[in-house]
This record gives C-alpha cells, structure tokens and sequence, in this order.
C-alpha cells in the first residue's frame, strides 16, 4: 500500500487539536507516542471546563439545581459508554479510575471468590501489566495457577494453544484487544466463543482495542470489557468496565465508602445495586464528563475511514523501515493495529528515542509494561511508534528520517 | 544534528559502549551487587574485589542497558580501579554532581574531572540521568553490602 492520500482529511482533525500545533526543540512535534496517551481535542477540553465552571457539584447526593445537573452529565456519560461499546443496559457500566482498577475490580470481586487453589487463570504472553499484575495478586493471596498462552514468531495469536491451555480447573481468560507493542488483534468472538464452550467467562482489555476497533459487546457476547479514557481522546483519570449485569449482580464489593451503599448501620450494611456498589467515594466526575464528549467526537468522525488511514501510516512506515537492514520489526501478525515495534542492532531503544525526541518525534522505549512479551522476544525493550488518525505521512517521513540519523548518530 | 546529541553521543562514549572495558564478573569478589532500573529494563551487576587495605583491587560489571549506562559502568570501573573506599565515595559524588548539572567545585580532583566530563552531556538530558547513575549507584550498594539497587 504506497496511498499518501486517504479518504481521511486529517488536516482537518488536526485543528481540533491544539496541541499537535506546538513545537519541541524549536521542532515540530511528531507524536507518535498514542498507545500510551493520545492527545486530546479541544472540545474534550473546552466541555471540562464549562462543566466545571458552570454545572458542577457532587453527584446523586445533593437536591439542589446544580447536583442535578451534575448527576444528568455523570449518568449521560454512563449512557454514552454504553452506546460506544453497546451495552445492553447502562447498568452494566462501571466507572472506573482507569484500566487498571477495572481489571482488579473484576479480579478482586468476580475472581477471587469463586477461586480454590489450583485452580487456573489463562493469559497471553502479550498482555500488559495492567493484565498480568492482578492475577499475580491472585496467584499469591489464592494459590491460583497462571497458564500462559504464547504468541508466534509474528505476533499472532494460536488459537489452537488458546483453547489447549483452557482445562478443567481454568476459571477465567484475561486478554487483551490489541497487543500495545504488537499491535496483534485478538480474534475475541472466537476466544469468547471457544471459552464459553468450557463454561469459562472473559475479560478482554480494551485499552487498546477500542481506541481502533469498533466494539460491540453483546455482538461478542464477552463478559467483561474494559476501556480507559486518556487512550480514547479523553482525560486521565478515568476508565470503565463493562460487566454483564448477571455478573455485576452477584459480585461482591471493591472498595467500600460513599455511595456505594443502601444502608449503613453500627452492625451491618448493605450494598447498592450495580453499577454504584462498584463506585465507591466520589467519582471522578469531570473527567467522566470529559470522556462523554471524547467518545461523541471520535464517534462522529468517520471511524472507517479513520481506520483505514491510520492502517495506511502503519503501512507506509512498515515498508520504510524495511530499507533499514539493521531495524528488526516485532509484531508483524496479519491482523494488527497502528503500531510499529521494533530493536536495531547496535542500539539500544532508549538511545534511539533520545535521538528521535530531538528532532521533534516523540516514541516510547522500553519495555512498555510488557516484560513477559519482552522475554518472550528475547529482548529487553523496544522502540514503539503509534499512530493516531490525526497523524501523517509527513510525520512518518519524519520517523523515518530521524531513524536513519539515529543510526548516523549511534551507528 | 544538535550539538547536544552530539556531545552526549560522542565518540568516547559510544566507544565505552561498544567496547566496555572491566566487563565480565570477579569469581572471588568480595563485593557484589545488582542495579536495575524498572523503568527500562536496564540491568547491570558489580563486582568488586578489596584488598586488605581496602583498596579496590579490582572491579568488573556485567549489564545489559542503553549506550549511556553501559559506557558510564565502563568510565566508573577505569576510574575507581585501586582507589580507596573513600576516594570511591568522592568520585560518585562528584559524578553525581556532574551528570545532574550541579557545581562540581572541589568534589572532582582536575585530572578526574577531565576523565568523567565525557559524562558531562548527561546533564543537557534529566530523563537520562538514571542511565548514567545506575552503575555507581550499584557500586555504592555493593560497597555497603546492600541488596539490588532501583534507578528511577
């Protein structure tokens, strides 16, 4: 694919994003660091801001006109996460701080209790931290047992060892979407599907996969979906998980505080229904709000053709780069998103960023929170360039350059 | 390309990278320790070997990281090589210094400055410093028989 011009006006999506505008090291920026935060529009910014400064309050606590209105903004966020991944019921949204607390609330309250030791979790070697570090936690405090699923020399998935590695003791699948170095898609219909056929539930991370992919939760019958806002155009602090309302109805508690409660005594409590016996304290509201308005622009742009520009990008680096004998590409799977991984002999990735940041182009080095896929590879780190649709080809002539000048630098 | 880049990839460097001198591990070391940088999976173990005067006899490293930690565990094993315990101390802390882009003053003698300004660069790049101070780090963790050392 050699398309230099998509269907995607991506100077128009630019303007949306003042940040894309400034320069670094009197360089333009050349952000190809969105797998680890994607830049946000100003409209994500400019509605924080008026909510906050005109709507604001605590949410489902006061009577007065502005907890109202804050509480409309809070629930229609909720109702806006159940449209993007579509969601049966808004119920079946938890907020969450992010990723990560989605993934240990469901190892936490759908796990652990249902675990006896030995008892196992399946996992892949490409899962990142955030997936892996919360059944270690299970693994010590319950004797659980981590089966772990490997990738091929290219990054795909066996679907074979997927559904070898689900045995009789398997409780429970965690997978990602989408590798954040491999940019592999997983197959999640398929593994849903394979997984409930062992009466095993599954949780895929979505960090990754809904920033590309258009997700549809009930379409892949999944039990636990999770996304995180700062991926998706969104502020920081804020994430949620998808549950099936089966599920959230008789998971126990996380955390325990405000707003989670029906009543509360000197002997006893109960708990609300979900999702607010999930959503302990006060939530993070403005950033909830700030996700809302994040989703509705990315649901507005043309997602196909976004897609099918940011696989152009990819397409386009991953043909450059093969002009560099020294540079080894990590992640080469048939089905993957915008991501370009890769080690070059002689170099180490930090070096290389260090290199590439001065002249303007911003990538992540290092392990990037995968170490079980670092060994997996034989590596240690990586250098990662990740595409977003309001990147372009310029910009990848812009990686590329500032590759081989690494290499005339470090060489 | 920028003269910073440069300065902090120059050719003593890159060369203490490619070809790090005092690599490899003291079968009978006296002292021993692991570095680690969470951050970026960087790895690097010291060995040391004191004589009786407690002079550093000897000194190798091991490790695996960027060109930036590797050639500054290379510079510190010439460097340190048949120093005293505390000459050691006042080396680190005098790199320390260097690589942070404090006042050196008195902390580095002239001929020891001029050895470890190669390392100098460090300072124009605050998210490289870890790089450059693990190995010492690990040494001075080593020396006082402290366990695996984190950079972050």
């Amino acid at each position: 694919m050699n398309a230099r011009h998509t269907q995607f006006d991506v100077d128009r999506v630019r303007a949306d994003f003042p940040i894309l505008g400034r320069e670094v090291y009197g360089k333009p920026l050349v952000y190809l660091d969105n797998a680890a935060s994607a830049q946000k529009p100003l409209v994500v910014l400019e509605r924080m801001t008026s909510f906050a400064s005109q709507e604001f309050a605590n949410v489902h606590r006061g009577v007065h006109f502005l907890s109202a209105r804050a509480t409309d903004a809070y629930e229609g966020a909720r109702a806006r996460v159940q449209a993007f991944l579509n969601a049966r019921d808004t119920s079946e949204i938890v907020f969450t701080k992010g990723g990560t607390e989605a993934i240990n609330l469901v190892a936490a309250s759908f796990v652990a209790p249902i675990l006896k030791p030995g008892d196992e979790i399946v996992l892949t070697v490409m899962e990142h931290h955030s997936n892996i570090v919360p059944w270690h936690l299970l693994r010590e405090r319950h004797g659980a047992v981590l089966k772990w699923v490997d990738v091929g020399d290219d990054g795909s998935l066996d679907l074979n060892a997927l559904e070898a590695a689900i045995g009789p003791r398997t409780r429970f699948l965690a997978i990602t979407h989408m590798s954040n170095v491999l940019g592999t898609i997983t197959p999640l219909e398929k593994i849903v599907a394979l997984a409930h056929a062992k009466g095993v539930s599954v949780l895929a991370d979505g960090c990754q996969g809904a920033v590309h992919e258009a997700v549809d939760v009930q379409a892949l019958d999944i039990d636990f979906y999770v996304i995180t806002g700062h991926k998706l155009y969104g502020p920081t602090g804020i994430g949620a998980l998808y549950a099936k309302s089966a599920h959230l109805e008789r998971m126990r508690p996380y955390q325990g505080g405000g707003e989670m409660i029906r009543e509360v005594t000197r002997d006893s409590v109960t708990y609300a229904d979900p999702p607010a016996r999930f959503e302990a304290g006060t939530p993070p509201i403005i950033e909830a709000v700030g996700l809302a308005r994040a989703l509705e622009y990315l649901t507005a742009l043309d997602r196909a053709a976004a897609h099918a520009h940011e696989q152009a990008l990819y397409q386009q680096a991953r043909e450059a780069v093969r002009e560099f004998n020294w540079l080894r590409v990590i992640g080469d799977a048939p089905q993957k998103g915008a991501i370009l991984s890769f080690e070059c002999d002689g170099m180490h990735a930090h070096d290389i960023a260090t290199i590439l940041d001065r002249q303007g182009v911003a990538v992540r080095a290092g392990h990037h929170c995968a170490q079980v896929l670092m060994d997996r590879f034989g590596t240690v780190s990586t250098t990662r360039a990740s595409f977003a649709f309001y990147n372009t080809m310029a910009e990848v002539d812009a990686l590329v350059g500032a590759l081989a000048k690494a290499r005339e630098v470090l060489g | 390309m920028e003269d910073t880049l440069r300065e902090l990839y120059q050719e003593v460097i890159l060369d203490h990278s490619r070809h790090p001198r005092h690599f490899g591990s003291i079968a009978d070391a006296t002292h021993v320790a692991e570095g680690h940088n969470p951050l970026c999976g960087d790895r690097v173990k010291i060995y040391l070997k004191l004589a009786p005067t407690g002079a550093i006899e000897d000194i190798r490293f091991e490790g695996k990281g960027c060109a930036i930690s590797q050639a500054s565990a290379s510079l510190m094993t010439d460097i340190v090589l048949g120093r005293s315990l505390e000459e050691a101390k006042q080396l680190m802390g005098g790199f320390l210094h260097l690589v942070k882009g404090e006042e050196v003053g008195q902390t580095l003698q002239p001929e020891d400055r001029e050895q470890l300004d190669v390392m100098a660069g460090v300072s124009a790049f605050p998210m490289r410093v870890k790089c450059a101070t693990l190995a010492w780090h690990t040494m001075n963790s080593a020396l006082e028989g402290g366990a695996a050392v984190k950079s972050e």
